[in-house]
């Protein structure tokens, strides 16, 4: 188990990691997302030891590693920027650690084959890093850092320099390779698709700080912050009055309250719901007109103007979509719970 | 000819001629005449006197021409030691100096990048002080050394070498820091130490291969300031291959030192061939592991 207690890291005008307390279980992995300047690659830094905390201190299986060197931690890492060694061939780069190990040659050629084979490059074994494609540079990275057999995966960005459809078929195959051998593993990432189809469980960073460390749905469907409901996935901002028993009334409906902070029933705020969470029917006497449409593919985005003049979000999907522009539509809510903005 | 445009004010200016590219054809004849008569006077420039102390070499007292000077080289024991202990001492200072400045310059990119400007300017001082004045300064530490000191600085080999590295360090500082800013220094050294490579390991089996071009640029470099280096030498009274070549011609014994200057120009030549097919092999892929 790897625990994060307190961690804090000031950079000159900066503060990176404003106490961060963070626990992975073994075989788990976790996303930390967050916006630029978060503080969640200083985080994945100090586990792997190329930064070192000004407070707090990180621990892998209660055993206090703060100040051990990187070369010391038995950590596997794959870098955003393609970090395979120029010099060397596939399999060198992929037997290099355990080369450091002292393990001889015919072993670590073998273990490295193997990688090789489980990452679909056996083909790649003497071809040099230029030869290869920004895709596989990456899965040489990744055989390379399960090379060592490593306590923990380190992933910084690891997907961010690939194509769309490269990235999606080596994320799934992360994630496969990950489950299969069970090996502990946090991974970066400022792309909210990738972190939440990813992870055992997403941490979101805000300034320093983890806003919210929870599965995946929970993140995107019970936000527990402002800054969660409005990073993660698109947000409607609609006007809403506060109930008497910790509800909202929004839209004409009545929705439970999930971030209450003790305010006084009738006070008005801002509930923040999904594009997805709400419906429109064509209706001639409906409260809005459809002033936008955008077909995403599987889904249609939908902007509705209603009489009051909000503007509201509606996502649907393409096939059921059969409004046109200016066809008049009622909005309804679809979610039974509402998180709001004060 | 056909208009195009018709009625059009200045007509004539759009008559449809030969394409744009043909009809200028004969301007990218000219660029190419210029190339070739500049690149001959600079040939003429270079390779004349080039040519010209060749051939003095090779002329014998006899009148005729012959390989005698060069062969004086290889007989003559005084000739032949400076030109040893030069050589030993380019050499060794350019290990020196690899080992001293390549580990610098790796600290400075990644530790502490703000001292990029102290240390150009650092390193810029050797060239600032002239050699006259670093030679005055050697000899009057030489004078106020201690006794255990001197023996050891009684020899061109440690008399020298401690100076030569000194003036090798602007150049080498600047051959290492461009290899250096090449490379993804900060990914490469976090991916070597992150697998459990030692700092000096992470210089030598990955830093150190990868900006090989730049250690071989900033060793030639090094070498070839140590076998023309004179005025320190000089000055110091140690008798090195340069100094030797100046006592040469003033015994009038020019042919023999205008075949030492080919010979070490030919050195340098080979050096500097050595160099442009291995940065070559690289560029093509022509590389083999370390491992």
């Amino acid at each position: 188990m790897i625990r994060f207690e307190g961690v804090q890291r000031v950079f000159p005008g900066v503060t990176a990691l404003a106490g961060l307390d963070l626990e992975i279980q073994d075989g788990e992995l976790i996303t930390l997302l967050g916006p630029s300047g978060c503080g969640k690659t200083t985080a994945l830094r100090i586990l792997g030891g190329f930064d070192r905390p000004d407070a707090g201190r990180v621990l892998v299986d209660d055993r206090d590693i703060t100040n051990v060197p990187p070369n010391k931690r038995d950590m596997g890492m794959v870098f955003q920027a393609y970090s395979l060694f120029p010099n060397m061939d596939v399999r060198t780069n992929v037997a290099f650690g355990l080369r450091m190990r002292r393990q001889d040659k015919k072993k670590r050629h073998k273990s490295a084959d193997e990688l090789l084979a489980l990452v679909g490059l056996s083909e790649t074994a003497h071809r040099y890093p230029y030869q290869l494609s920004g895709g596989q540079q990456q899965r040489v990275a990744i055989a390379r850092a399960l090379a060592i057999e490593p306590t923990v995966l380190l992933l910084d960005e690891p997907l961010s320099a690939l194509d769309a459809r490269v990235r999606t078929q080596l994320r799934a195959e992360i994630r496969s390779l990950q489950q299969r051998l069970g090996i502990t593993t946090l991974f970066v990432t400022h792309d909210q698709s990738e972190a939440l189809s990813i992870a055992d469980r997403v941490g979101v960073m805000h300034a320093g700080r983890l806003e919210q460390l929870d599965s995946p749905e929970n993140v995107y469907r019970r936000p527990t912050t402002q800054f969660v409901a409005e990073f993660v996935g698109a947000m409607n901002r609609l006007p809403g009055r506060l109930g008497d028993n910790n509800d909202v009334q929004v839209l004409g409906q009545r929705l439970t309250l999930l971030n209450p902070n003790g305010e006084k029933p009738g006070e008005a705020v801002d509930a923040l719901l999904r594009p997805e969470a709400i419906e429109i029917v064509r209706d001639s006497a409906g409260a809005g007109t459809v002033t936008d449409r955008t077909f995403l593919g599987s889904a249609v985005r939908l902007e509705v103007t209603l009489d009051t003049g909000e503007k509201v979000l509606v996502e649907s999907s393409s096939l059921s979509a059969h409004v046109k522009l200016g066809d008049r539509v009622t909005v309804r809510v679809l979610a039974d719970s509402v998180v709001v903005a004060r | 000819m056909m208009v195009i445009g018709p009625g059009l004010a200045g007509a004539d200016e759009l008559v449809a001629g030969p394409p744009p590219a043909s009809r200028f054809a004969w301007r990218r004849g000219r660029p190419r005449t210029w190339r070739v008569l500049i690149f001959v006077l600079a040939a003429i420039f270079f390779i004349g006197p080039l040519a010209a102390a060749f051939k003095y070499s090779l002329q014998q007292d006899n009148g005729g021409y012959g390989f005698a000077n060069y062969g004086q080289i290889i007989k003559n024991h005084e000739i032949r030691t400076p030109l040893v202990t030069s050589l030993e001492i380019a050499v060794i200072s350019a290990v020196i100096v690899i080992a001293l400045m390549l580990p610098t310059v790796v600290w400075v990119r990644l530790k502490k990048p703000t001292a990029t400007t102290v240390m150009e300017f650092t390193t810029l001082l050797p060239i600032v002080i002239p050699p006259v004045v670093m030679a005055a300064g050697i000899q009057q530490f030489e004078v106020n050394a201690p006794t255990w000191m001197l023996k050891y600085i009684d020899h061109a080999q440690s008399g020298l070498i401690p100076f030569y590295v000194i003036l090798a360090m602007p150049f080498t500082y600047r051959a290492l820091d461009t290899g250096v800013r090449a490379i993804d220094l900060h990914t490469l050294v976090d991916a070597s130490r992150n697998l459990g490579a030692s700092w000096p390991s992470t210089l030598a089996r990955v830093v150190l291969p990868n900006i090989q071009t730049a250690v071989l640029g900033a060793l030639f470099l090094t070498m070839a300031l140590c076998l023309g280096e004179v005025v320190i030498a000089t000055l110091l009274l140690y008798n090195t291959f340069p100094v030797e070549m100046v006592v040469l011609s003033h015994q009038a014994q020019i042919g023999v030192s205008v075949a030492l200057s080919m010979t070490t120009l030919g050195f340098t030549f080979l050096l500097l061939f050595g160099l442009s097919f291995l940065a070559q092999r690289r560029r093509t892929g022509g590389r083999v592991g370390v491992l």
